[in-house]
């Protein structure tokens, strides 16, 4: 099978999807491939969040610790996830742990090389801000959505 | 109008408080036929009456099977109807889902909670056909893994090449290798093509609201979604009037409407 450049990838990716070469290019340029195992930790709460990845392959759970019972399990994502927007924002930490649920394929970005050409080019920043809002906005909704606990009411049936 | 006297010959518990009751007819009469979708007023004799789906298989004429959850005090009474038991049974009343317009259509089920009640009997009926059909996707969503229906049914489902199966519960412990997040996010996942699918909805009426945007957003017709309403019934034969939605009445035109029919009604906030 042919190998996909970074580039070629992530324009298939719904967050990426539709931008222009050049940007696409420039984001590449501070990616790299990586895989974790099931079950491996991929960010810890509270660490540096110099990383963030997009998944190719596989699902990844954000979980948050808690003192019995094991962590409590937030949110899986899947193919083609962004995982994390704490590179974007001091104090840069992450806010809750990620951990690969299945042998996961993603691409690695590295927050700080995009933060500085975001600095440099503010069209490439400007456009990288449109699709993470989005993607900070839907993951919002979803989670006003499972805040009010919608099946706890008397519905159907 | 008079219900009729069905007994109670098998009763499950299904979450912490939903309950399968099956039915047999207690008089000499037939043996009740019924179109997946419709629903019966369930009478627990000196309590009350409710609304209650079928949930078994359409292609079964026996026995009837109900999914109830626990909600009041009609439904606790039902609920804790044992084997021996006689309920009041009147119906089958509602309108259906299409299952006979399916063939050459990817179905895709989106259930919510105990809205997969309502939803079953399609689904078996569609599972039935599935040769006709371009696609069977179940998407289903709960509160949490211990609050699904039917969940040694579900484990047969995930293993069954003829069923795409993907569940979303909105809490989780770390056991769960089902998704975390609202099922709307499952249809985003989706490989679909808006042209040749229908979606039958049911749930609660904020999940059904924005699955059914979901599924516009993915290119979809409001005439090719379906979903299932639910409001306050008492006589079920439109003359109440405490169904009504609209122009319509829900024990009439409904359960069962499509999207297209009933939207402008859905973003009123007076109805």
């Amino acid at each position: 099978m042919p190998m996909r450049s970074i580039e070629q990838v992530l324009a298939e990716v719904e967050t990426f999807a539709g931008l222009e070469r050049r940007h696409l290019d420039r984001i590449a340029g501070c990616g790299h491939n990586c895989g974790f195992a099931a079950g491996e930790t991929i960010a810890r709460e509270g660490d540096r969040a110099d990383t963030f990845y997009v998944i190719r392959h596989g699902r990844v759970a954000l979980e948050t610790p808690a003192p019995a019972g094991g962590p409590l399990l937030i949110a899986t994502l899947g193919d083609g996830a962004v995982v994390g927007w704490s590179w974007l924002f001091p104090p840069y930490r992450w806010t809750f742990d990620a951990r690969a649920i299945e042998d996961t394929r993603a691409i690695a970005f590295d927050g700080a090389c995009l933060r500085g050409k975001c600095d440099s080019d503010h069209e490439l920043g400007y456009v990288l801000m449109q699709r993470f809002a989005e993607i900070i906005l839907d993951r919002l909704q979803a989670a006003r959505l499972q805040l009010l606990d919608v099946y706890g009411e008397p519905a159907a049936g | 109008m008079t219900p009729r006297p069905w007994r109670v010959t098998g009763r499950r518990r299904e979450t912490a408080d939903s309950w399968t009751l099956d039915l047999e007819p207690a008089d000499d009469g037939a043996p009740m036929s019924f179109l997946p979708g419709q629903f019966n007023m369930i009478y627990a004799f000196g309590i009350g009456e409710a609304p209650i789906s079928i949930s078994g298989d359409p292609g079964a004429d026996r026995p009837l099977v109900h999914t109830v959850r626990d909600v009041g005090a009609v439904s606790a009474a039902i609920c804790r109807a044992a084997p021996g038991e006689v309920l009041g049974v009147r119906g089958p009343y509602g309108s259906a889902w299409p299952v006979a317009a399916l063939g050459g259509r990817h179905v895709l089920i989106v259930a919510g909670g105990v809205g997969l009640a309502p939803l079953r009997p399609a689904l078996r009926a569609a599972l039935e056909r599935r040769r006709e059909l371009a696609g069977l996707t179940l998407l289903l969503g709960g509160r949490t893994p211990a609050d699904l229906l039917f969940r040694d049914e579900l484990e047969e489902l995930g293993a069954d090449p003829r069923l795409e199966l993907a569940i979303s519960v909105d809490s989780a412990g770390s056991g769960w290798r089902g998704h975390v997040g609202v099922v709307t996010t499952l249809i985003d996942d989706l490989d679909l093509d808006p042209a040749r699918a229908t979606a039958l909805l049911c749930g609660p009426e904020v999940m059904m609201r924005f699955a059914a945007q979901a599924l516009i957003g993915r290119g979809m017709d409001r005439g090719d979604i379906y979903l299932s309403m639910e409001r306050n019934m008492k006589c079920a034969v439109t003359q109440c009037g405490r169904c009504q939605l609209g122009p319509a009445f829900v024990c009439r035109e409904g359960a069962v409407m499509r999207y297209c029919d009933i939207e402008r009604v859905l973003g009123l906030r007076e109805v």
